[in-house]
């Protein structure tokens, strides 16, 4: 797309001051669309597509959305993935019309019958010799030179990433190393297994999701269920770490001391009015040595990896309109998991998702703020926690994830 | 009475209790040991095992009306549940399977009101002494797509 049809930033408000203050223009201004979407989903970020495993076998294939583009992407014959834009070169049709499919040899299009292999190269034009010498395509037509938008594909973890980008670095360099330590410790070495797909439909940019994910300062006091039952208190241990770009993080929250089990007399609320009658829906066994309880990554712009005692999750959130976001949950376990292990999980799960105990809360918070800033845009959010920085800290009272997250988004869109 | 009207009454009960925001009295119409589940119906055909909401025992259940009461935070909202009639499958000695669709109306504080859900009820009722509760009461939207939040049960 030529810059011309863009936005340019300079036509647009404007970010006055630091990134302790968030203009709220930018929830509500339909112009970004475009611009995030071309300078930040199709610029250098590694979006989120699928996990491998759901595309196992040759001939597997998913869709998804890159930002609003439509993508395809599927496993080819020599097991390598590929993924492309999911637009017929020809009358830009939509290649793939389901969410999955399997044993696939090429794909057509519904439209005018164009065929397309595997990684998204037109192979074939039907009729492009026209019948018996009359019609088709002109003689210097080649299919070589025409096909939708392939993406540059990397894997880590099990999981799937994708660019349009050249200039997109490393995955590695990309997420950091230190936040990408924290992938290991949920996908590391084990087969992964999914075990529910779930859609939430968010009234709210998707920006104020982004931020609500990197934004430990509310878990403790938006989320009482958390507070109540001493699963994460901001005087709990743990910390929150920021990769070298800004966009990617890790909070994390370690279980309280046996002395403070005991203080509280194992799980129980300090409220006496308010105590679980069932304590299977947090029996938290530790799969890892550091008494990690809770644990949130996000990788810049749209992804989270998270494990809540013994629930697990991918979240993958994005726009549908300026003020409409789409919140896939994928929620997962490990294939080798006992019986008993399955059952924890599928309990622990209900801290999660659109009737999480913990995690509802985030699903009508954005809303709240999108429809509290109707008339705000001259105005700003403070984002000020733990200072002015972006780096990580010892403590999650903190908003420097968040921060981080507007520094690359700035650097990305030129705001 | 037959098991159909049985059944009937049984779900005409429970969508009442729920619509007039009686909850504490939800989890009567499970058993001890029980399954309640929210999923959808792409999650059911694939076999996939969690729910958005997954309760084993009725304390569960209880667990989670106290968590609506005193700590989640949501807009004030109400349903209306409007259940069709259950297809009975067979009837084992220690209660009856059942197929019943239901259609829920979401009413937001400002008046929105929204089809929220549609789905069908797949049930395990245990007969005790003429008593039915549900062993298990499996809730299968047609949609994996929910809208912001859900939060009373379905």
């Amino acid at each position: 797309m030529p810059d011309a049809l863009l936005p340019h930033p300079a036509s647009l408000p404007g970010w006055k001051g630091d990134l302790t203050r968030v203009p709220f223009w930018v929830y509500r201004d339909e112009r970004l669309l475009k611009l995030e979407q071309e300078r930040m989903f199709e610029g250098p970020v590694w979006n989120f597509l699928c996990l491998e495993d759901e595309i196992a076998n040759p001939g597997d294939w998913r869709t998804t959305v890159v930002g609003q583009m439509p993508v395809v992407v599927a496993r080819d014959a020599d097991g390598s993935i590929a993924a492309f834009e999911n637009r017929c070169a020809h009358r830009g049709n939509l290649i793939c019309l389901d969410n999955a499919g399997s044993d696939a040899r090429d794909f057509q299009c519904v439209y005018h019958a164009w065929r397309y292999d595997l990684r998204g190269n037109l192979r074939s034009v039907a009729f492009q010799r026209g019948v018996r010498g009359k019609g088709g395509m002109p003689p210097d037509f080649r299919v070589e030179d025409h096909g939708p938008r392939q993406l540059r594909i990397t894997t880590t973890h099990g999981l799937v990433f994708g660019t349009c980008s050249d200039d997109t670095p490393a995955v590695e360099d990309f997420i950091g190393s230190d936040v990408l330590a924290r992938f290991d410790r949920v996908l590391g070495g084990r087969k992964v297994e999914i075990i529910g797909r779930f859609v939430e439909v968010l009234p709210n940019n998707w920006k104020l999701y982004a931020e609500n994910a990197r934004d430990s300062y509310h878990a403790s006091l938006l989320h009482l269920f958390f507070a109540t039952f001493k699963l994460n208190r901001l005087s709990q241990g743990g910390g929150l770490v920021v990769s070298p770009n800004g966009g990617c993080s890790v909070s994390e929250t370690i279980a309280p001391t046996e002395a403070d089990d005991k203080s509280y007399a194992g799980m129980r609320s300090v409220d006496d009015d308010y105590r679980l009658e069932d304590l299977r829906l947090i029996d938290v066994v530790d799969e890892h040595p550091d008494r990690v309880r809770h644990q949130i990554v996000t990788v810049f712009p749209n992804f989270v990896l998270q494990k809540t005692q013994n629930a697990m999750a991918l979240r993958f959130f994005t726009p549908k309109a300026v003020d409409r976001t789409s919140l896939e949950w994928i929620y997962f376990g490990y294939a080798d998991d006992t019986p008993e292990m399955r059952k924890r999980r599928l309990r622990h799960l209900n801290l999660g998702g659109p009737a999480g105990f913990v995690s509802m809360e985030d699903g009508c918070v954005g809303g709240f703020v999108q429809r509290g800033i109707a008339t705000a845009e001259n105005e700003s959010a403070i984002v000020e926690m733990g200072g002015a920085g972006v780096a990580g800290q010892p403590t999650r009272a903190s908003e420097a994830a968040v921060r981080g997250f507007w520094s690359l988004w700035r650097e990305m869109t030129g705001l | 009475m037959s098991a159909l009207l049985r059944v009937a009454e049984l779900n005409a009960a429970y969508a009442a209790t729920i619509d007039a925001d009686r909850l504490e009295a939800w989890p009567d119409f499970f058993d001890e040991d029980c399954l309640y589940k929210i999923t959808s119906a792409e999650n059911y055909k694939r076999g996939y095992s969690a729910g958005i909401v997954y309760a084993d025992s009725r304390a569960m259940l209880r667990d989670r009306v106290t968590a609506l009461r005193t700590a989640n935070i949501f807009e004030r909202q109400s349903y209306r549940h409007i259940v069709g009639l259950p297809v009975l499958g067979a009837t084992a000695a220690d209660g009856i399977a059942a197929e019943t669709p239901f259609l829920v109306v979401r009413i937001m504080r400002d008046g929105r009101t929204d089809l929220f859900a549609t789905g069908v009820y797949i049930d395990r009722i245990h007969d005790e002494g003429g008593n039915l509760r549900f062993a298990e009461r499996i809730v299968v939207c047609d949609s994996s797509h929910f809208d912001t939040l859900l939060a009373i049960p379905l």
